[in-house]
């Protein structure tokens, strides 16, 4: 039973649910491909899907050290937005949000794209003042964006601490109508089926040792399961990049790893209808409510290198304090997980989408902790990269050089210091 | 009804009633009960909904495992979701209601669910849902509103917490945790080294198995009496006892995590926290955590009265509470014997199920002699009843298939399929369990780096003197780790039963359609781990994730193990094969409120003053958030609004004097020979000849070349300068500054230290201001001669407290003639007051940041909104001051081919075209005609300004003045619905070479 | 949470300090060129396993360190006053 959809799910339900196959083959590595993408999270996986769908390139593999999705694709807070201002976020984030909207169509796989509104509160004037530049420059770009006064914000969203308690006062928000929350692991899934069934080879438990040369260009792996041979290898393994970089012969890169911690609580009945944050006050801060019930909820870096997918109080700490702040009803709900995703951070808080100076070789990587969003987007760009040997329209910013030329993309005006981003 | 108090035994202190409601019922209870305890006592049997299939649940186990037994407490803003009827004590006066459920958890109307059950199988909403335009998500978006309203389990309040929590930090030698018998040993045994222990007990009572009958002796002592010798001679060492305090996480460093419930159990808890957060450094931890009894899984496994073997037990035993008049113990292994006996003697019918043809001799005969019915080679297929169990289908136990064979009344059913140690906490820690096929159990043989031992029942020590024995070894191993006397071996664990456990997950009746429960809360049936495997999430976190198990409440601490073992039987694999188990922290829910503990509402964040607050405060000063700080905003009179008063505070400033309190800057002593050296490299412009009694203004970059910071550098002597940063600025300044001196140039002999909290500050400008301030310094000149513009004096000023020693520096923010004088915080108010009685006197005024604002944007002074991090010098129109004779911070990378092109957008004035129109900071601006892409560039900086008679701005302009000067382009804000024609002018909007602030 | 032994203020919880990156990047002269600058400013090794790198006791004496870390376990190896002439005065 291939295909998704209400009748076969009613079908397969009288007959037990017998008929469904397997989502994805679990094919053993050929000897040689077209194109082997290194990284089976979200973007490689989408990477795979637009080779075969928009460049008929299907002799593809994805390779993935572990078990698809279980990077940070399936370990984030899911919130899918394209509230970017600075050339090279702002149309590469607002072309991946247009995929989003269709995305459960186009994969045959509900993936719960849920356009909720992304909420960011403001406190003061001249944070205000910040957002306006932002949401006018998403305006004046095609971007959905609007503000909501006290008035219509204490309407849509009555819950929020309001009162002369609070520490700072929350003036109004800017607002996405078209951002929202997805189901993280439905899009890895949905990917992996969608370029399986296009003829990629998606290889879990693969993991890539080091690379192959010959005559200048990449040639292909060494994996725990053998040599396999490519004309073109992409890499996508955020978080990792640092760590593959140098094998493949890139050097030293214009990124660090840190650990982002997420939390979920209990589930209970709808209590939260929106995406809401907030980055104000030395707190930084989003939350939503999953469809299950459970409010699922992040806030800042570590702030230090880590390469440790493990949670530590003291951010734990800070982000509850950031959760009462907005939401002092909150206290008596109970966290059930704490968990953590390491990230690729750039020097500018931007990714990279692009060729390399080693032939055959490309890399998509410092997705920083805003990766999820982009999946759509970076495999679309991405195959487009690999395939054609140009970027896309909408990665052509997204390069590796831009440091050197001076050209930031830099929405927070951090600096060339990961943890500012 | 079902079950009922017995007469006589269990923990509960009969003479201490206790009055609660379940569902607006008034039961009562006994001290010592839990919810679950009291209420099966009343024959309740359901208490609580599934989470899909809205099937009733009731009370499975008597731990912190159930995943069923799930209610809410009381209502409105106190109301708590999803508490562990099992765990939760009954007080006087609190309110129980079921969840999940309407009407009520014993007719739930939902339950129509349940049969749909066939098409809601694992992962089914992912293959639906999404419509059938083939567009757009507004189909998913209807029914996501459906299965939102459906999903979730209690309802949270949405009133504030009225309670409030509080945060402890603690340090230890030796955390134990877990106050059974291995716990008690590895206390004691570290406590009597001399060692500083804390021993946690998640439960309201330390003791563990002691306290359910599981451990009814240790040596010749009976369970209570050493309970009781062990906590005295704990007392006595001095080690710290805490009860109803969970360690809910291990992080780095042997730092734990714990939350002690406070008042949850009291009537009247006066003002004590509802709960504690305690971080714990210990130097080593003994994780004494036991094990759960795990089920195995058979049709109909979830219904009311399917509990735990143990947790059978324990409500005897502990609670004094039958759980039914008929009971079946179904096992695979000899634990069970005990529970089945512990039954039976309290009354009970029971009958036991051993799945194995050999029954274990001594403990077989045990439970004959007690009257029990032992059917060996047999297990339960399916519970029958209504909602809760009324009979049980049996049958003979074969090694491919179950075969019915009989029924028998059963309103309890007692599951034991072996024990789960509990490695929950070390699994933290990203150590992986490995399972050992003789104990049919995920252990931890390695605990790696970590300073941990495990001890007992949670190290596969299962019986009581084995667990009594490792708990004194692992406490022997803390000490040695901590005295620097080498390792203890630790006891390998042994397989303490008569006959072999028989590993068993799921009864299977070929000819029946069961429907087995592996996680009851959120209905994963043993088909759904099949259908996961034949979709291929084969990996057991796709298991998880596809089918939703082990992400309830109680995350999976029974039903994971068994989701693994059919996964890996699918699979044709083993389970070590397949994977293993994870666990993350908290191990069990932990409130937001306490985790978050005094950090809401006002103390959220610092709160920062300046040393004048009092002062202003007087003369009905509005402060405005700025950082932490509270800043002077504006001083109305008779009801001024903001525009209103700042307008006429600005004015006054520009016609006659005001005075502003700028405490809130930054300030750094920068001290040494190299002093001078040292603010030349960092400071983009010159400043190795700053002459000592000058002050300058300085541009600092960051290394990548963009603008970091601005402010004054006042030279005090040879060696010594004071330097002023942005508010904003303060600490980032501080750190780039210690970092260069500490790591890249530690040669310069340099020292800074931060005085930002040791002076107040105020500046005094206008026409007037040497009015007000000649005099007020007694040994201080303010003419031009004595006095130039950026000059710096030090000297004193007298006050109603006396003589204060003053530092003064000629400068202007304003554009005005005027001073910064600053005096040691003390002296603030004292120097605010003298200065505003010389202020007033001559009709001057206060003026706050509004007013400040307004007269830097005429004069075209740069600050936060204009300096962002991403402009240049040059962007700002102060290319020109960066020195091209030296090197500096920032220089090199500033000269990047994008960062000096000549169509980067650089810093403009802005006028509003017509008459009282208004545009706002934050708007792009647009050559006339275009409205859309990145525009020119963008208004930063908004003031309706009093000199020039309309609103004006700044903002940074592609071409910059060069391109657009005398041009009018448009300001558009869509997101204000607002757009305005506005000209580019000079950003030197007033007095542009400086004659009001130099003369 | 991390603790740090600070060789002024002894055993203290990595939240008194301030983490300030890789201590192995050797920052050029100021006047070097901007390929040196680049690379020092730009490109990290951002090792999976030991790292040097800088934490400044904030919250205590000022100090920056040099800490050993391990990435992954975040493991605590040597750790001195990045200053050299303050790590002779302190031992």
């Amino acid at each position: 039973m291939g295909r998704y959809n209400a009748f076969n799910v009613f079908w397969q339900g009288l007959t037990g649910n017998k008929g469904w196959e397997r989502a994805w083959r679990d094919p053993d590595p050929k000897v040689k491909y077209e194109v082997i993408i290194i990284g089976g999270g979200g973007h490689g996986l989408a990477t795979a899907y637009y080779l075969a769908k928009n460049h008929g390139i299907r002799r593809v593999a994805v390779l993935e050290k572990g078990w698809i999705g279980g990077g940070n694709s399936g370990r984030n807070t899911t919130i899918v937005r394209s509230n970017y201002m600075m050339p090279g976020n702002n149309e590469f984030y607002e072309h991946s949000l247009k995929l989003w909207e269709n995305m459960s169509h186009e994969l045959n796989y509900n993936v719960m794209f849920s356009q909720r509104a992304h909420v960011s509160l403001v406190f003061s004037p001249g944070h205000r003042d910040a957002g306006a530049r932002r949401y006018n420059l998403m305006r004046t770009n095609g971007i959905d964006g609007e503000y909501w006064d006290l008035k219509r914000l204490k309407k849509e969203i009555p819950y929020l601490n309001y009162s002369d308690d609070a520490r700072f006062r929350i003036e109004g928000a800017f607002v996405q109508p078209r951002a929202g929350t997805a189901r993280h692991d439905a899009v890895n899934w949905g990917y992996a089926r969608g370029a399986d069934q296009l003829g990629v080879d998606i290889i879990q438990n693969c993991e890539v040792l080091d690379f192959v040369h010959r005559e200048g260009r990449i040639a292909g792996v060494v994996t725990n399961r053998g040599e396999i041979s490519a004309d073109k290898i992409g890499l996508a393994v955020a978080g990792s990049t640092s760590t593959l970089a140098p094998k493949a012969g890139l050097g030293k890169l214009p990124i660090e790893t840190h650990k982002l911690q997420a939390f979920v609580s209990e589930p209970i009945k709808p209590l939260i209808n929106h995406v809401i944050v907030y980055g104000y006050g030395h707190g930084h801060y989003y939350i939503s409510q999953s469809d299950k019930g459970g409010l699922v909820f992040g806030g800042d870096l570590d702030m230090y290198n880590s390469y440790a997918q493990k949670g530590n109080l003291p951010i734990y700490q800070d982000v509850m304090g950031c959760t009462m702040n907005i939401l002092p009803m909150a206290g008596r709900i109970k966290v059930l997980r704490q968990w953590a995703g390491i990230m690729d951070m750039s020097m500018d808080g931007s990714p990279f989408i692009t060729r390399t100076d080693v032939p055959g070789l490309y890399l998509n990587a410092g997705w920083c902790y805003g990766g999820f969003k982009a999946i759509p987007g970076s495999g679309w760009c991405f195959a487009h990269t690999i395939a054609k040997d140009e970027p896309h329209e909408a990665n052509r910013r997204l390069t590796l050089d831009r440091y050197k030329r001076g050209f930031h993309i830099d929405e927070t005006g951090g600096g060339p210091v990961p943890k500012h981003h | 009804m079902s079950g009922y108090r017995l007469d006589r035994g269990g923990r509960v202190d009969r003479t201490k009633s206790v009055n609660f409601t379940w569902d607006g019922t008034r039961h009562i209870g006994y001290r010592g009960d839990t919810i679950a305890s009291a209420l099966m006592a009343h024959g309740v049997r359901t208490l609580g909904r599934s989470f899909k299939y809205h099937r009733p649940r009731g009370v499975s186990t008597a731990g912190v495992e159930e995943p069923g037994a799930l209610v809410s407490l009381y209502s409105g803003e106190k109301r708590i979701t999803n508490a562990r009827a099992t765990t939760t004590e009954i007080v006087e006066g609190l309110e129980v209601h079921g969840q999940n459920a309407w009407p009520s958890v014993r007719f739930d109307i939902s339950a129509v669910n349940n049969l749909m059950g066939r098409f809601f199988s694992a992962g089914f909403y992912y293959k639906t849902f999404f419509g059938i335009t083939g567009r757009g998500t507004w189909e998913w978006m209807q029914f996501e509103k459906i299965i939102r309203r459906a999903a979730g389990m209690g309802r949270a309040t949405d009133r504030p917490d009225p309670d409030h929590y509080e945060t402890v930090h603690d340090y230890c030698d030796v955390l134990v945790v877990g106050s059974g018998p291995a716990g008690l040993a590895a206390a004691e045994t570290a406590a009597a080294a001399g060692l500083d222990v804390i021993l946690a007990e998640q439960d309201f009572e330390f003791g563990g198995t002691l306290l359910n009958g599981i451990t009814p002796s240790v040596g010749d002592l009976g369970a209570q009496q050493w309970l009781t010798e062990r906590l005295s001679a704990l007392g006595s060492a001095g080690a710290r006892l805490w009860k109803r305090t969970t360690v809910f996480g291990l992080y780095d460093h042997g730092v734990a995590g714990l939350v002690e419930r406070v008042t949850d159990h009291m009537a009247n808890p006066g003002h004590l926290p509802r709960e504690r957060l305690r971080i714990v450094r210990a130097r080593h931890i003994v994780l004494a955590t036991g094990a759960v009894e795990r089920p195995f899984t058979f049709g109909n496994n979830d219904k009311p009265g399917v509990m735990l073997a143990s947790a059978a037990q324990t409500y005897v035993n502990r609670f004094g509470v039958a759980p039914g008049r008929e009971a079946v113990i179904a096992t695979n292994n000899d634990t069970a014997y005990s529970a089945a006996i512990t039954l039976a003697e309290a009354g009970i019918r029971t009958t036991l199920l051993d799945s194995r043809s050999t029954l274990p001799g001594e403990a077989a005969e045990r439970a004959k002699a007690a009257g029990i019915a032992i059917r060996n080679a047999m297990v339960p297929v399916q519970a029958n009843g209504p909602r809760g169990i009324a009979s049980l289908d049996y049958g003979r136990h074969q090694t491919d298939r179950d075969l019915s064979e009989d029924r028998m009344p059963a309103e309890v059913v007692g599951i034991s399929g072996g024990w789960t140690p509990v490695v929950s906490l070390i699994s933290h820690r990203g150590i992986r369990p490995v399972w050992n096929d003789a104990l049919s159990a995920f252990l931890v043989e390695d605990t790696g780096l970590e300073p941990v031992t495990m001890a007992g029942s949670a190290a596969g020590h299962f019986s009581a003197d084995a667990a009594l024995n490792s708990g004194e070894k692992a406490g022997e191993a803390a000490v040695a780790a901590l005295k620097g006397q080498g390792t203890v071996a630790m006891p390998a664990p042994t397989v303490p039963w008569d006959e072999p456990l028989e590993p068993l997950w799921e009864v299977r009746d070929p000819g029946r359609k069961l429907k087995c429960f592996v996680d009851p809360q959120n209905d994963v049936t043993t088909s759904d781990v099949r259908l996961a495997h034949r979709e291929g999430y084969v990996s057991v976190e796709h298991l998880k994730r596809y089918t939703t198990l082990g992400m309830s409440t109680d995350q999976g601490k029974m039903g994971n193990v068994i989701g693994l073992a059919l996964m890996a039987e699918a699979s044709g694999q083993t389970i070590p094969e397949t994977g293993t188990t994870t666990f993350r922290p908290p191990y069990t829910p932990v409130s937001i409120g306490v985790l978050a503990g005094d950090a809401r509402g006002k103390h959220w964040r610092p709160t920062r003053h300046t040393p004048m607050r009092a002062e202003h405060e007087k003369l009905g000063c509005v402060f405005v958030d700025a950082g932490f700080w509270y800043r002077s905003w504006y001083y109305p009179r008779g009801g001024e609004a903001l525009g209103a008063a700042a307008m006429r505070e600005a004015t006054t400033v520009r016609d006659n004097v005001g005075m502003v309190d700028v405490s809130t800057l930054g300030k750094i002593m920068v001290q040494g020979p190299d002093a001078s050296e040292f603010l030349n490299r960092v400071y983009s412009n010159a400043f190795a000849k700053l002459a000592v009694g000058k002050a300058r203004y300085g541009l600092m970059l960051r290394d990548d070349g963009i603008v970091f910071d601005d402010g004054t550098t006042w030279r005090l002597s040879e060696t010594d300068f004071f330097m002023t940063t942005t508010t904003a600025n303060a600490g980032g300044v501080m750190l780039h500054l210690a970092n260069l001196l500490q790591t890249r140039w530690p040669e310069m002999k340099v020292h800074i230290t931060s005085v930002s909290d040791h002076w107040g500050g105020v500046a005094v400008a206008g026409p007037k201001a040497r009015d007000v301030l000649d005099g007020a310094c007694p040994d201080i000149e303010f003419t031009d001669q004595a006095f130039p513009f950026m000059g710096v004096r030090q000297g004193h000023m007298t006050t109603d407290e006396g003589n204060i020693p003053v530092m003064v520096g000629r400068l202007s923010f304003s554009g005005e003639k005027a001073w910064e004088v600053m005096t040691p915080a003390d002296y603030a108010p004292a120097m605010f007051r003298s200065l505003h009685q010389r202020i007033a006197a001559v009709g001057g005024v206060l003026y706050g940041l509004e007013a400040m604002d307004c007269m830097r944007v005429e004069k075209g002074h740069v600050t936060g909104r204009e300096l962002d991090g991403r402009t240049t010098a040059a962007d700002m129109g102060l290319g020109g001051m960066a020195s091209r004779k030296k090197h500096y911070i920032g220089r090199v990378l500033g000269e990047r081919e994008d960062l000096v092109r000549d169509d980067r957008a650089t810093l403009v004035g802005l006028i509003a075209k017509a008459p009282n129109a208004r545009f706002k900071a934050g708007s792009i601006l647009f050559p006339m005609g275009e409205t859309e892409g990145h525009g020119l560039g963008h208004v930063t900086s908004v003031a309706d300004s009093p000199q020039v008679k309309s609103w004006i701005g700044l903002g940074y302009v592609q071409g910059g003045l060069a391109q657009w000067e005398g041009k009018t382009i448009m300001a558009e804000s869509p997101v204000d619905v607002q757009s305005c024609e506005v000209t580019v002018v000079s950003p030197h909007f007033f007095d542009p070479d400086g004659g009001r602030m130099h003369g | 949470m991390i603790r740090i032994p600070c060789p002024f203020c002894g055993m203290r919880d990595h939240t008194e300090f301030s983490y300030e990156g890789d201590a192995t990047v050797e920052y050029p002269p100021l006047d070097a060129s901007m390929d040196d600058w680049y690379e020092a400013v730009f490109l990290r090794d951002n090792p999976r396993g030991p790292h040097r790198e800088y934490w400044r006791h904030l919250y205590g004496c000022g100090s920056f360190l040099e800490v050993e870390r391990n990435t992954v376990t975040h493991e605590i190896g040597d750790v001195k006053l990045a200053h050299p002439g303050m790590r002779e005065t302190v031992k």
